[in-house]
């Protein structure tokens, strides 16, 4: 499944329509899973990869023939493609499904990009966010990898990429520090933090973005199945801190701390 | 004597009596006093002993623990007090008014200390009487939305107590997460809402005020209407706590708007401003709430003092200054096809260059930042002498440029002097706010810029404070705003109230 010989980047973002990380969360009564009337937005993590793309373009100008975003959700998503489409992206796609469907699971995304990214055989670079701010999964990217044989690098905070001789260099986040990968094309990316910090959109970027096409599908058009195989049992919140307690002098901590059982070195 | 003297020369009628005026003022009342320690020892029995903080023996606190009562947020200006009271009740703010009353002890009543003209920190040593401690809402009607709260709430506390009912506070302002609002009261404070909401002349429903003899006046009402005899309320609004100090207000709080959106437009030339307002009042009409404006200065110290994320370079270019609309509303649809409508048109004609729109609620906070910022970016820069102005919309800019070329003309404008002149503010409410930024505090600066500001604004018949007040800062530019007329009945109202002078002295009236 290589893509074209031409040299030309062809990149695709997936972003996804996510409770907004201002919001104050609560669980549902149900303990199913959090309440969803609040605020929504694009995903940080893909607000970053949508910029990347944008700065990637602005670098290597016509070495870069398109920008696609993607998003697989319910009908309120094509908010997200307006967005990434005013921040630079040239079309998009949007898998609908229904307001009452489940959430998508990070296979069944991963399936579906696969599908499109056969559809759409000249994409070569496929930039996501390292992970959802609701679901925290973190898989979609390299299960995306895994599945079309491509390299990924991951928690990428530098890349840059070599058009002409199909490779990119990817500094990574990692534990230890950082590490620095040379990747062959075709690649999949996914964005850490620092990696860049995300442009406003800007009017006249806003009223063209209005005239940008997007591409409706439903995933059976793909082929793909995004019913969940996993099952959550239960959404509870974290236990609730208890207040400290103000102590009157030194041996009064002292005494406090012997009780909880703390011990001299 | 003085009053013959004053006769025997031919002086204008408005001169003698404002002579007249300070001369009694200065010397009719008896020098107050200082807090002694048997004062300190009978406020022991009054309150707890965490509620007072003393220089004075038993306690002998160093004196940079009452540092920050002392000292303004700005650091411009320094008081002695050598006791500091928080109160934890009404009752106990009016036992201690009642022993300064009898003790003539000057009494300074203290919120958040976030005022910028020096009207919430002593001038002498004066008891700083902080509210701090009282921060107890007493009640909140989720169908009125009446609020009712102890003086020391913090504003930013009040707002998130009512958030979860879908209610807001009906003003919005920097400092939202130190002052209280026993002290927003106290200085009518405008801020960013006031063009939706209007002023807390009209919000503020009731009050609990402790007198200057200690009895307490108590007008908590949950009423939105009530017109039985004289509204006592809008006196201590505004007054800076020189008739008494506020201890509960019962303030009208609207709904939260389902929708808010904002965007900041990068126009050309100020002179582009006006008509903007008259377009975008026009177009948007009952969702806009707020219309701010900021210079080019006070857009580049907002960010360079990282107060909020950058517009990239090609949206400032060409810039002199930028606007920031806000719209609040109900239905994020209906709101959003209005300002879409706007900025096609906006776009497509000449008062703007170009603008961006906040897309997430992250890029409206940081949007918001930017403007909200700018306070806080100028005292960083340096040390700020603030002018807050009413004057006529189309002389904002003027009003800028004159200080700037006055203090060129008098060398000045340079580094060691003053390092910029910028402008900002709620154009919505013809308010400016007029910077000054200078290396350091110096006579020299102050003598360029008073009376020469105040000149300026008088000769547009504007107002020396617009939202800001008196404090210790402007008690003696009063008369460029208000006629000797008005400023004598003020003192006879503050006669009336506080004939021993101990509430906040020194402030509002000389």
């Amino acid at each position: 499944m290589r893509p074209s010989p031409a040299c030309l980047l062809n990149i695709l973002v997936p972003v996804k329509r996510a409770v907004d990380y201002a919001v104050k969360i609560r669980v549902n009564p149900q303990q199913t899973g959090v309440d969803l009337n609040v605020k929504h937005s694009m995903n940080p993590f893909d607000e970053i990869a949508v910029e990347e793309a944008v700065r990637i373009r602005e670098k290597l100008k016509d070495e870069v023939k398109s920008i696609k975003a993607v998003t697989i959700g319910p009908p309120k998503s094509v908010d997200t493609l307006r967005t990434a489409l005013a921040m630079g992206a040239d079309s998009a796609i949007h898998v609908e499904i229904p307001e009452s469907a489940p959430s998508p699971e990070p296979l069944g995304v991963a399936k579906t990009l696969r599908a499109i990214i056969d559809k759409n055989k000249e994409i070569d670079l496929v930039i996501l966010g390292k992970q959802a701010i609701d679901d925290d999964a973190g898989q979609t990217g390299q299960m995306l990898a895994g599945l079309l044989g491509w390299s990924q690098a991951t928690f990428a905070s530098k890349v840059d990429i070599d058009v002409v001789n199909k490779v990119a260099t990817v500094l990574r986040e990692i534990d230890g520090g950082s590490e620095q990968l040379k990747c062959r094309l075709p690649l999949i990316i996914t964005t850490d933090l620092r990696l860049n910090e995300p442009r406003y959109a800007s009017l006249p970027n806003i009223m063209k973005a209005k005239k940008k096409p997007i591409e409706k599908l439903k995933p059976t058009d793909l082929g793909v199945d995004l019913t969940p195989i996993l099952e959550t049992l239960k959404v509870t919140e974290p236990p609730k801190r208890v207040g400290g307690s103000k102590v009157g002098s030194v041996d009064e901590l002292v005494a406090k701390l012997k009780d909880a059982g703390f011990t001299g070195v | 004597m003085m009053l013959s003297s004053l006769a025997s020369r031919r002086i204008s009628p408005r001169r003698l009596t404002r002579n007249l005026l300070q001369w009694r003022a200065t010397h009719s009342r008896a020098p107050l006093n200082a807090v002694s320690e048997q004062d300190l020892a009978h406020f022991t029995t009054i309150l707890e002993p965490s509620s007072i903080l003393s220089t004075l023996p038993p306690m002998a606190l160093p004196a940079t623990e009452l540092d920050p009562f002392n000292q303004d947020w700005m650091g411009k200006y320094r008081g002695n007090a050598s006791t500091v009271l928080k109160p934890k009740t009404t009752q106990q703010v009016s036992e201690i008014v009642k022993c300064c009353s009898e003790k003539r002890i000057g009494i300074v009543p203290q919120g958040g200390n976030t005022g910028l003209v020096g009207g919430s920190v002593p001038i002498k040593d004066e008891v700083v009487i902080s509210l701090a401690n009282m921060t107890q809402v007493r009640s909140f009607d989720p169908i009125s939305g009446i609020l009712i709260a102890d003086a020391g709430c913090i504003l930013q506390s009040l707002t998130d107590y009512i958030t979860p009912h879908h209610h807001i506070m009906p003003l919005d302002l920097g400092a939202k997460g130190s002052c209280q609002i026993g002290g927003n009261v106290a200085t009518n404070a405008g801020g960013l809402r006031l063009l939706r909401y209007g002023s807390l002349h009209g919000s503020v429903l009731g009050l609990e005020v402790v007198l200057p003899d200690g009895t307490i006046l108590d007008q908590l009402t949950a009423l939105r209407k009530d017109n039985t005899g004289y509204d006592l309320k809008q006196l201590f609004i505004g007054a800076e706590g020189t008739l008494g100090i506020i201890t509960g207000v019962s303030i009208l709080t609207p709904p939260a708007p389902q929708a808010s959106n904002n965007v900041i437009l990068a126009l050309p030339h100020f002179d582009n401003v006006l008509p903007l307002y008259q377009v975008v009042k026009r177009e948007l009409s009952e969702i806009l709430s707020a219309f701010e404006f900021i210079d080019r200065t006070a857009y580049e110290l907002a960010v360079k003092h990282g107060q909020g994320r950058a517009l990239s370079d090609e949206d400032i270019e060409g810039a002199s200054c930028f606007v920031l609309v806000e719209t609040s509303g109900g239905r994020r649809e209906h709101d959003e096809e209005k300002l879409n409508t706007l900025l096609e048109n906006l776009m497509e004609g000449s008062l703007i260059n170009t603008g961006v729109l906040s897309q997430s609620p992250a890029q409206f906070s940081s949007l918001w930042a930017l403007r909200e910022g700018v306070t806080e970016a100028v005292s960083k820069e340096g040390k700020a002498y603030k002018y807050d102005i009413s004057v006529p919309l189309h002389t904002f800019k003027e009003c800028v440029d004159a200080t700037r070329e006055h203090l060129r003309s008098k060398g000045l404008l340079q580094e060691g002097a003053v390092r910029h002149v910028l402008g900002y503010g709620h154009v919505g409410d013809g308010n400016l706010h007029l910077n000054v930024v200078a290396d350091a505090y110096t006579q020299e600066i102050q003598d360029a810029l008073e009376p020469f500001i105040y000149e300026l604004v008088q000769s547009h018949r504007g107002s020396v404070s617009a939202e800001h007040g008196i404090g210790a800062m402007k008690t003696h530019a009063l008369h460029y705003s208000k006629s000797d007329v008005s400023i004598a009945w003020m003192k006879k109202i503050k006669e009336l109230f506080d004939p021993r002078g101990i509430m906040n002295p020194g402030k509002v009236l000389e």
